[in-house]
Formats: C-alpha cells, structure tokens, sequence
C-alpha cells in the first residue's frame, strides 16, 4: 500500500444531543485518508457525509461556519479559534485521541 | 368510537396527549426528543398521522422531524431512521433541515434587511422554525413560519425548504423590527373557501395576505393602532400576537395584538378594536369556537411588562358575540397565586361536540375543557414550558 492510501479512523467525540441524532455512542468514528492530514474542516466534512442528519448542526448551511455555542478541543487545547484548515494535533490525526466536539456552557 | 390527540411542544422536549372523545382520562406520551425546544408540532388535516415537529436548539440549530404513525417513530425527512448514507451521487442529506432565504436571480429577492432592537438595519438570518401548517389538501405540503421572519413551503414531505420570497420582498421589510421574542413569523392561516388565500401575521411587522397562493403578499393592518408607532395609519411594524378565523366564516378574522383585541369582516382589510370588558387586552393566544364562529376565547395577561394573569387569577376569557363583551371563565383554573404565561401557539380546540377547549402555560400545566370552557382540569402539571398547543379530532 503506498502511503497516500493509508487509511485512519479519526474518533470524534460529539455532545449528548447530536450522539442522540445520529444514533452513536460516545464517539463517531470516521474512516479518512491519513493525507493529506485531516483538519477540522475535513473531518466535520467527514462527519456530515457519514451521519446527513447532523448537516446544519455544527456548522452553518450555508456560511459553513461553525455554530457560535459549539467549540473544539482536542489533546488538553482549544482549537476552536484555529483555521479550520489548520492539521489537526498528530494525536487526532492517528486515531489515539478524539476530537471533542463541545457545548458552550451558557444556560440550562 | 372518536379521539383527542393534543400535540404539546415544550422548551425541554414534546409530549402527546390521548383521550377519547369523553376527554376525562389522559394517556401521557413522552418526552420526545428530550432535552431540545420543541416551538411546535401539527399533523396533517388529509392525514392526522402524518405529524411535523420543529425541534431546535440555541446549541444545534433547526431540526424538522416528521412522524407517519401518529407520533410513535419519528424521522429527519428524507433520513430514515437507521439510514444514515449520503445519496448514491455523494451529497449528504440533512436537506430537510436547511432554510436558506432565497437570494436567487430567478425570483430576484436578494437578503434584505430589517430594523434592529436599536433602529439600526441588520441583515435576516435564520435562527428557528416558530410555526409549521400543513396544507388542507396535500400532507406532503406544509408551510413553516421562521426568525427571521420569513414563509418557507416543502412540497415533498419536509425533505426540502423553499422561501416564498415575495412575502420577505414585499418591500417593507426594512421596517419590520423583532419583538421580545425575536422577528418571528408565528401564524399561519389557510382560508378553506379560497385555495389561494393565507394570512401570516409577523412580530412585529403585522398581518399580510396573499391572493395568489403565496406568489405576492400585501399587508393588512388597517385600523390597528400601536402606541410605539407614531404614525396612526402606519401600514406596519404592529406587533401582532396571533389571527384566527372560522373556516365557515373565513372573512372574520380574530385578533390578539400586543394590546387590543381587533375584529376584521373583511379578510383584514380594516379592522376593529373588540377588547370590550376584559380586565386586560394584553395577551398572546386567541382562537375561535369549533362549530359556533361568533365564539371567541382569549387569556389577559396584566401588561407587556408582566407577564402573567391579571390578580393571580388564571382565567380564560369567551365572547358568544364576536368580542366586546366577554365573560371570565373560571371554573377549574386556579384563581389565586397563578403567575404563568400563555403563549401565542399555546391553545387549540378541538372539532367535538361539545368543544374542547386546550392551553398550556409557562409552568408547564395543560388545561383542558371538554364543554367549551365551562369546566376546567388539567391534563398534566408539571411538564416543562409550554411552547405550542395543537389538537387533532381523531375517528
């Protein structure tokens, strides 16, 4: 297998409501091309295209912005205001730690 | 042998409501989709099985989930549960939950914008699905009410959204301003004797009709007089809370403003105050008798500021006479210590006979009156805030 075609499973972990629409437990799994390096942007891509009903949920339609109250974290660092273009931590990118999809927390 | 269904929509998640046509005793059916605020859910008149839901969330953004059972399953449109694939070409699904504003150069409504809390201008964007009917003819055509206000059409089941755009293009839109509760369009009305008619009413824009099933709209305020307005003719920017009209009678229409109960006999072209002897014409929802048309029901509220019944006394207001003279109805409602809201979705009849007469309130209670309010008892207590109260007459 020549490198290019290595595969990986990025692990996302998602809050209670949206594991609750796409019927998963604690964390999705998406089996993705280990290069280019995966990004917030091509693992949400990801996402979307294995679990449609979370289109709109995390991003916006259209803008294609993340939803104001949402953030991302990974390996003990915010990466919520981080291009979503950026690589994400090696950790992700070989499946050892998650991608943790989170709440805001503002109100009840 | 006949039965009741009350959809209720709640800020924490939906529940539904069974009876027989006695309406004493009470099936409780929930929380469905626990945890989100479900602003409203209504079945189809041409298939009562066929059930829409707008769930949403601050968090997650605009769901629509639709039931084929009666509210037993429920699924995303075009999703079924348990299909979780993108469509054979690759593009994944979820359209159901898309409301784009239509900016498109065939039908020329590029994104406008409106007046902000401050008299500013800011640009629509799309926050939730306030209000969904079904069409009286077709269950696979339902209209949905949005915030920013806006009229949205699916002719396939909820799979897809489209903006009726001549409504938001009308051409006042910069002078629509939001309400308390945000720049919602919350009611929708079909008139049954005229397939091309409808009524949406905007807070706080006002009531505006279409003649041409949705192509072009005009608004229909004449008569209503808004203290914050300077402009006594004002031909928008009135905060309306809720229409209703009797499908045999589809020219009178009821209103519930801000402040005033308003009449119109004429399909909205003027209209009149008809606020008579209630204690306060402040309040939210209103809606009319199932079989007697001059049969009008509403619930004062004290004022804009304060939002509960007048004294403590949760009471519900008839008019027999097409409003001026209205009469408290008491019996069964708590009458002392009572600081809860109704809100505009949240009361419905239903099309026994007798009526039956339904609200929720903010404290989570669902009352109901199976003699068209002469006796009141709660179906359920302590449910989370009521959002939406819809009732479905079932053989």
């Amino acid at each position: 297998m020549k490198a290019d075609d290595a595969r990986v499973t990025i692990r996302v972990e998602l809050p209670f409501h949206l594991r609750t629409l796409a019927g998963v437990g604690a964390e999705a799994k998406l089996e993705m091309n280990a290069v280019p390096l995966p990004t917030q942007r091509s693992v949400v891509d990801a996402l979307e295209a294995k679990y449609p009903m979370l289109r709109g949920t995390i991003r916006d339609h259209q803008t294609r912005q993340r939803r104001p109250f949402l953030r991302f974290f990974a390996c003990g660092r915010d990466l919520t205001h981080e291009s979503p273009d950026c690589p994400l931590p090696s950790a992700v990118a070989k499946g050892a730690e998650p991608l943790l999809i989170v709440g805001a927390i503002a109100g009840g | 042998m006949t039965a009741v269904r009350v959809l209720v929509g709640t800020k924490k998640g939906a529940f539904i409501l069974t009876s027989d046509g006695k309406r004493e005793k009470w099936t409780v059916d929930g929380p469905h989709f626990a945890g989100w605020e479900m602003y409203h859910l209504k079945g189809s008149p041409v298939d009562p099985d066929r059930i829409y839901a707008s769930q949403t969330s601050g968090w997650f953004g605009q769901i629509i989930q639709r039931s084929n059972d009666g509210g037993e399953t429920w699924e995303q449109p075009g999703t079924p549960a348990g299909d979780s694939t993108a469509t054979p070409d690759g593009i994944p699904m979820g359209e159901s939950n898309k409301f784009a504003y239509d900016t498109s150069p065939a039908t020329g409504k590029p994104l406008t914008t409106h007046q902000w809390y401050d008299g500013t201008q800011h640009p629509w964007e799309f926050k939730r699905v306030w209000h969904l009917e079904p069409s009286l003819n077709d269950p696979d055509t339902v209209y949905a009410g949005v915030e920013d206000a806006a009229l949205f059409r699916t002719t396939d089941g909820g799979k897809s959204w489209h903006e009726l755009a001549g409504l938001r293009g009308h051409g006042t839109g910069p002078q629509w301003q939001p309400g308390a509760g945000g720049m919602c369009l919350h009611t929708i009305v079909q008139d049954a004797a005229n397939p091309g008619r409808m009524y949406i009413a905007i807070s706080a824009a006002g009531v505006f009709r279409t003649d041409d099933g949705g192509h072009s709209w005009r608004p229909v305020n004449r008569g209503l007089k808004s203290q914050y307005i300077p402009d006594p003719n004002a031909e928008v920017g009135h905060c309306v809370h809720r229409i209703a009209l009797h499908p045999s009678r589809p020219n009178v229409l009821f209103m519930q403003k801000h402040w005033d109960i308003m009449r119109s006999d004429d399909a909205g072209e003027t209209w009149h105050e008809v606020s008579g002897n209630l204690p306060s014409d402040f309040g939210f929802p209103i809606d009319v008798h199932a079989h007697e048309p001059e049969t009008v029901y509403v619930v004062p509220i004290k004022s804009d500021s304060e939002h509960f019944p007048p004294e403590g006394k949760l009471r519900v207001y008839r008019s027999r006479t097409g409003g001026n003279e209205w009469e408290g109805l008491t019996n069964g409602l708590p009458q002392s210590d009572c600081y809860v809201n109704i809100l505009r979705d949240a009361m419905a009849v239903d099309a026994l006979d007798p009526c039956g007469i339904y609200f929720g309130t903010t404290g989570g209670q669902v009352y109901a009156s199976p003699n068209g309010g002469d006796k009141w008892a709660p179906i359920v207590r302590d449910l989370p805030a009521v959002l939406s109260v819809e009732v479905q007459t079932l053989p």
